[in-house]
């Protein structure tokens, strides 16, 4: 799956996206979301906020990511094509380098039990869409002490 | 002698105001004095044979043990009691007194605890509905996935006040789609909730099947009265059957049901039935089909196409087949059965997929105040001729009868206990060791 590319280059969106300023200070986030305009969103939200932003519509190769790129926290969608966002948690937990990485379970899924599986398999926090903005850009900035 | 609305009670008030011993009156009918000490004690339940020994021996009419109107409201009011709030204590030792002073209030107060316990199961359905319709899941997650990227990026237009005009075209862009897909998913949602019976796709055509069933109560008559009824024109033109693929399976239905009413009529089976109960050896699937000359599984079908009202227990049916997935489901009262998802992984009909050909049988209790108990028999078969060639086709099968002193016989036999549910999601049995998942009710 291709780096989300959709949005608008340039000088346009340099002036949106800011990174190596405020909260973020250029960190890297991790979006695995396969709702493209809802991934667009956060990495807009996360780039005024100073994040660098990676965002993958699968989590197929979100461990070899996570090794290689070393990101602050982690934003996982449950329900992702192919590996889901659970599954994707699971091994992050089940490696012992990245036992301390900040993740953020995000669900159109509202049940109690799934926020119980979520934070039985290591969420940091579980989040239900629809979410607000400043709501989810202050669990970023809290979980990764920004 | 004061008229006393149960049967049991109305039995030792009249043998005392003859002078007759328990022992006396026992030996007379030919039970003993510890099963008439039961019955007088409204813990066990008479068959009409008994009952019309015990009124010749006590020389009064049989209608006067006859169980009425009065003895079915006295069960609902102790029903009620059972489920009374913590701190409230209903006076049980006078409940047949304010039947019979308040026979207005107890009506009432019955009827509205019928209403709490049917709306209590339709809650239980609907919530099996939520939790497990694949259809309804999917249709709520694309609304609720369209709602979260409009409302994301709305905010940002609002709240961003310098915004770049490509970002803003293109954010813009993004709310008119997903405000398109909204509106689709809802159009979907709603289509799918209204059961017009327009052939939507949406409904599975086995509910169809189901609908269909329910309203002729699972019995078609051409089928029992005809010799070769017309199975095509029997499924034509339903409503519940809109689409072809249900009503394929209701034709499938119909002639495996026609072949078993051949083999079976229904006045031999009610006859056979009412001559083993009303023997008080209760119900003995096992010696039925045996006398009959029927497989057990045949014998299971036509029970639970029995009609309502013919002073006969109910048959409830289950079955699935080889991965567990339920493929009928005949419920009666008192039994809820899950219409998605997995049902509960303790009931007999999975275990009996365990050892095919193994007939089982078993009490099973499921949760409730007061807790609904069914004698249970299952079995399971080779749904197709066997091969040397692999896959070997299961069909299981689970017939479910309220254990009743008539169901359970003057001896009842030792079947182990089961304390079972629906499915895991509303049954509230917290340790139960075959739990899936957590319960919406447990706690």
């Amino acid at each position: 799956m291709a780096q989300n590319d959709c949005a608008p280059r340039g000088a346009a969106a340099d002036r949106a996206e800011a990174p190596g300023t405020g909260h973020g200070r250029g960190r890297l986030v991790l979006v695995l979301e396969d709702e493209p305009n809802i991934s667009e969103a956060i990495r807009f939200i996360l780039h005024r906020d100073g994040w660098d932003v990676l965002s993958r519509g699968d989590g197929h190769d979100a461990l070899d990511l996570i090794e290689s790129k070393a990101p602050a926290l982690a934003i996982l969608d449950v329900m992702l094509p192919g590996r889901s966002g659970l599954d994707v948690l699971q091994a992050i937990r089940a490696r012992p380098a990245l036992a301390g990485l900040p993740v953020i379970v995000l669900t159109a899924k509202g049940h109690a039990t799934d926020r119980e599986i979520a934070m039985r398999s290591g969420a940091s926090l579980y989040m239900a869409k629809p979410f607000a903005n400043a709501e989810l850009l202050a669990a970023v900035r809290q979980l990764v002490g920004a | 002698m004061p008229r006393s609305s149960l049967s049991g009670t109305r039995i030792r008030a009249l043998r005392k105001a003859r002078n007759l011993a328990q022992a006396e009156l026992a030996r007379l009918t030919g039970i003993s004095p510890s099963y008439l000490n039961l019955i007088e004690h409204n813990k066990r339940r008479p068959g009409p044979a008994l009952l019309t020994a015990i009124a010749g021996a006590l020389n009064i009419p049989e209608q006067t043990l006859a169980r009425g109107a009065e003895d079915e409201l006295v069960e609902v009011l102790r029903a009620a009691a059972a489920m009374a709030a913590p701190g409230i204590l209903p006076e049980l030792d006078r409940l047949e007194e304010f039947v019979g002073r308040f026979p207005g209030w107890a009506g009432q107060l019955g009827a509205l605890t019928q209403r709490v316990a049917a709306q209590e199961r339709a809650i239980e359905r609907f919530s099996d509905r939520m939790a497990h319709d694949p259809n309804l899941s999917a249709a709520l997650h694309e609304i609720v996935s369209a709602v979260t990227a409009v409302q994301s990026t709305a905010a940002i237009l609002v709240e961003t006040e310098e915004l770049d005009a490509d970002w803003r075209g293109k954010f813009h862009a993004n709310i008119h789609a997903d405000s398109q897909r909204m509106a689709r998913a809802a159009e979907a949602l709603v289509a799918y909730l209204d059961t017009s019976g327009e052939e939507t796709g949406l409904a599975a055509p086995l509910e169809e099947l189901e609908s269909w069933l329910a309203r002729h109560d699972h019995r078609i008559e051409a089928v029992e009265k005809s010799a070769a009824p017309d199975f095509h024109a029997l499924t034509r033109g339903e409503a519940e059957l809109a689409s072809q693929a249900a009503r394929e399976m209701a034709r499938a239905w119909l002639a495996e049901a026609h072949a078993d009413a051949r083999a079976l009529p229904l006045a031999r089976l009610v006859a056979a039935l009412r001559a083993t109960l009303d023997g008080g050896q209760g119900f003995d699937p096992e010696r039925l089909a045996r006398d009959l000359g029927v497989p057990l599984v045949r014998l299971f079908r036509r029970l639970a196409t029995l009609p309502e009202g013919s002073g006969l227990p109910r048959f409830g049916l289950v079955e699935c087949d080889g991965s567990g997935t339920l493929t009928r489901r005949r419920p009666i009262e008192g039994l809820t059965l899950p219409r998605f998802g997995g049902a509960c992984p303790v009931w007999p009909l999975y275990q009996a997929l365990v050892s095919p050909l193994r007939p089982l049988s078993a009490l099973v209790e499921f949760p409730g105040r007061p807790a609904p108990r069914f004698l249970a028999f299952a079995l399971a078969e080779p749904s197709v001729p066997a091969g040397f060639a692999p896959p070997v086709v299961l069909r299981a099968s689970m017939l479910l009868t309220p254990a009743t002193p008539a169901t359970l016989g003057e001896t009842p036999a030792a079947l182990p206990h089961l304390y079972v549910g629906s499915n895991c999601r509303i049954c509230p049995r917290l340790d139960c060791i075959a739990r899936r998942e957590p319960s919406i009710v447990a706690g």
